[in-house]
């Protein structure tokens, strides 16, 4: 059997962006399971030959944790799954998750060449293909890590920068110890997205990939209770810190305090984490008849598909700016569309109002226009005077963001922070603290999964060249 | 996986349990508490630590079964072991360092106000613990409570000690010398009447709040209090706050959130226990 013949550019050219298969909106909005489906093989192995296997790859640029893109993908496309999978488990210590969450837009595919004219290469679904493979086939992935460094290290949060660093740090051939607050690994990606876009089994295989590679997990340790980082820091050669931003932002405007009225974190942890998105869930969370939801966001997305999905009949986001503006994923915007979601645009909130007995019954908004361009770059909006009105509702779900939580923070006095309660740290990613490095939200504030993954990627290799005594090298970013 | 040490029967539907956790017994402090959760699939419950022993690695938890998942805890065995434990999570009570202290305990509050009562009298504060139940029965941690100071012991029906409710004999001791801080932990309605009473006195009062939680981090929100106008999370700058800043209404209304789902979950307990028997 001869091989067969490489494409030529112009064949790939020709060939159109596979589309992903989903869920019909009619069927999904009323339940849980994952909205994207995922390539069959034929179109995952027809989308890999639309790369065109350039030379000086910008998607690598693109890319956070720098994955080798143009090769994995012409492995895939040579139908070599094992070589595949192994060149992006070690560059991504979690495929399965970025392939799923990762807002590819601004990021890889942003910069494909194939985007100048037309559309870029599906580079988050071929990701996704290919690590959805090495979940069931560990066998065949090649793994390599150094020998033992006889170095310890303790990463505080198990959420994506955690558990970035702690992959990479164990491949790097540290001893890593994992210290998480919840009774349960992954942070972020178990109490705060949902099931229907990033099934918990998924990141559950994911963390179990990281144990059989000898990360350990301490769960129900609350850095700055059950221990502080000084502790920490005295029983390790280094510490990571990727604690997350964690304490969720009000909106500061009367009856906020009303029964019905939940954060976010709140709402998404019931449901998510605790499970409450099944009937039988021994952790309650209310079903409301119409459900608001202020902010325009990835969270607000998430949080309004969820109210959907638990029933209610009306599910709105409510948001200050216009469609243009908003910060969500263009493909969560697009699913929640198709779900049946209302959005009010230029619309921001006034007050919650209450019934007699103290629960919701509706949100009191005043209409906006933008204004001139804030710090943000982002036209601010204005309030139109006279323009109140209300949506009826008996749930309010605010996800306007997050702020620092100074849990861990206030007790360590020798940590320095920034204005605003972050973590500072250097261009290695080390705080005030020799040997105590920080990444992910804590730092950045609220920011994204790959974003701290990242972080956490760099962090590692400083970490590494810190306990070698080797000078600090810059961090590709 | 934490094992059951004992269980022991304090009131009718009180009890003690005994459950190793080596970490927290060793640094917990008086006032804090823990998010224990019994098995996979079951809630986040918020409990505060009423004893430890360092050497043997053990904390005390009394619990109180009122719902579907502190009846399951109420009916562990030496033998069985919870899931979970994290903590001690909250701040630690806010201890004075002389003079004299009144702490009043109502029902499963009163195990709460023990290890106040103690670090208080260790400090060499003098104490008077003021507990109270519906009956005799209902009366815990009486002998505990001695240990540290005089006890007034009250009931509603009279069967036991001083008849009536324990802001009554609260008043006779406010009435009768100078109290230069009241410890209060029971009932919202209990805290509230405490803080009524001594609000015009202008005693310092502190009382520990048991709001809805889901994490103790902070991170949910769920908790949120109002204190002195400003909303505070209990979880991370309580549990105990200055009573008479506490909006106790606005408390005791949130802690009805769930009250319909509750009573359907202890209905399917009852349910399945009967099909169990």
């Amino acid at each position: 059997m001869s091989e067969p013949r490489p494409l030529t550019p112009k064949e790939r050219m020709a060939i159109e962006r596979q589309r992903m298969p989903e869920q019909d909106p009619s069927a999904r909005r009323a339940n849980f399971e994952e909205v994207n489906l995922g390539y069959p093989e034929r179109l995952a192995m027809l989308e890999a030959e639309r790369c065109l296997r350039c030379k000086t790859a910008k998607c690598v640029e693109g890319c956070p944790v720098a994955v080798d893109i143009p090769l994995f993908v012409r492995h895939l496309a040579e139908g070599n799954l094992p070589a595949a999978a192994s060149v992006l488990l070690r560059d991504n210590a979690l495929p399965a998750v970025t392939g799923r969450v990762c807002p590819q837009e601004t990021q890889c595919e942003a910069v494909c060449i194939r985007a100048n004219r037309g559309t870029p290469v599906a580079i988050g679904y071929l990701e996704r293909y290919v690590a959805d493979w090495a979940r069931t086939h560990e066998e065949g992935v090649t793994y390599e890590p150094a020998p033992p460094s006889g170095k310890r290290v303790a990463v505080i949060g198990s959420g994506p920068g955690g558990l970035t660093a702690a992959g990479e740090l164990s491949q790097l051939g540290h001893d890593v110890t994992i210290y998480e607050a919840f009774h349960a690994p992954g942070g972020v990606l178990v109490y705060g997205i949902p099931e229907f876009r990033l099934p918990k089994e998924i990141v559950h295989q994911e963390v179990e990939r990281l144990v059989r590679r000898g990360v350990r997990i301490e769960y129900n340790a609350v850095i700055g209770k059950s221990y502080t980082l000084v502790e920490l820091r005295r029983m390790y050669d280094a510490v990571f810190v990727a604690v997350g931003a964690g304490l969720p932002v009000f909106m500061s405007v009367p009856g906020e305090n009303l029964k019905g009225v939940y954060s976010a974190n709140e709402y998404l942890t019931r449901v998510n984490l605790m499970g409450a998105w099944a009937e039988s869930s021994r952790t309650p969370v209310l079903r409301a008849r119409r459900v608001a939801v202020v902010g325009g966001g990835n969270v607000a997305m998430d949080s309004v598909r969820t109210a959907k999905r638990l029933g209610a009949e009306d599910a709105v986001i409510v948001y200050r700016r216009s469609l243009k503006e908003m910060p969500a994923r263009v493909e969560e915007v697009h699913h929640a569309e198709e779900e049946g979601i209302r959005f009010e645009f230029l619309v921001a909130p006034v007050e919650v109002v209450g019934d007699e007995r103290g629960w919701v019954s509706g949100l009191r908004c005043v209409r906006m226009e933008l204004g001139e361009p804030d710090a943000s770059g982002r036209r601010r909006p204005v309030a139109i005077e006279g323009s109140e009105f209300l949506i009826p509702c008996e749930a309010v779900v605010v996800a306007i963001g997050t702020k620092a939580n100074p849990l861990l923070t206030s007790t360590s006095p020798d940590l320095r922070l920034n204005r605003w309660g972050y973590i500072e740290v250097d261009s290695n990613g080390m705080t005030s603290m020799p040997g105590v490095f920080a990444g992910g939200d804590i730092v950045r504030g609220a920011a994204t999964v790959i974003l701290a993954m990242g972080d956490g990627k760099a962090a590692a290799r400083a970490i590494d060249a810190y306990l070698a005594g080797k000078p600090s090298l810059p961090v590709v970013p | 996986m934490h094992p059951v040490v004992s269980n022991t029967k304090l009131s009718p539907n009180v009890v003690r349990l005994v459950v190793e956790a080596r970490r927290v017994a060793e640094i917990r402090r008086p006032g804090q508490f823990v998010i224990v959760r019994m098995a996979p699939g079951a809630e986040r419950i918020p409990l505060t630590i009423a004893d430890a022993d360092r050497e043997a690695g053990t904390i005390a938890l009394v619990i109180q079964a009122v719902g579907r998942s502190t009846t399951e805890l109420c009916a562990l065995r030496p033998g069985d072991s919870v899931r979970d434990i994290a903590g001690p999570l909250g701040r630690p009570t806010e201890l004075i360092a002389s003079g004299r202290a009144v702490c009043v305990g109502g029902g499963v509050g009163t195990a709460v106000v023990h290890p106040i009562a103690q670090a208080l009298h260790r400090a060499g504060v003098e104490v008077t613990s003021i507990i109270g139940g519906r009956s005799r029965e209902w009366v815990i941690y009486e002998r505990e409570l001695a240990e540290h100071g005089e006890v007034i012991v009250c009931t509603d029906d009279g069967s036991y000690g001083r008849p009536g409710f324990v802001t009554e004999a609260l008043r006779d001791v406010l009435a009768a010398g100078t109290i230069d801080a009241v410890y209060a932990v029971g009932p919202v309605p209990m805290m509230q009447a405490v803080v009524a009473m001594t609000r015009p006195l202008g005693v310092h009062t502190i009382v520990s709040l048991n709001p809805i939680m889901v994490d103790g981090t902070g991170m949910c929100g769920g908790c949120r209090v109002t204190v002195g106008g400003e909303p505070r999370y209990a979880c991370v700058d309580g549990p105990e706050f200055d009573g008479h800043l506490v909006d106790f209404d606005e408390l005791r209304d949130r802690l009805t959130t769930y009250r319909d789902f509750e009573r359907a979950a202890l209905e399917r307990l009852d349910h399945d226990c009967k099909l169990g028997s």
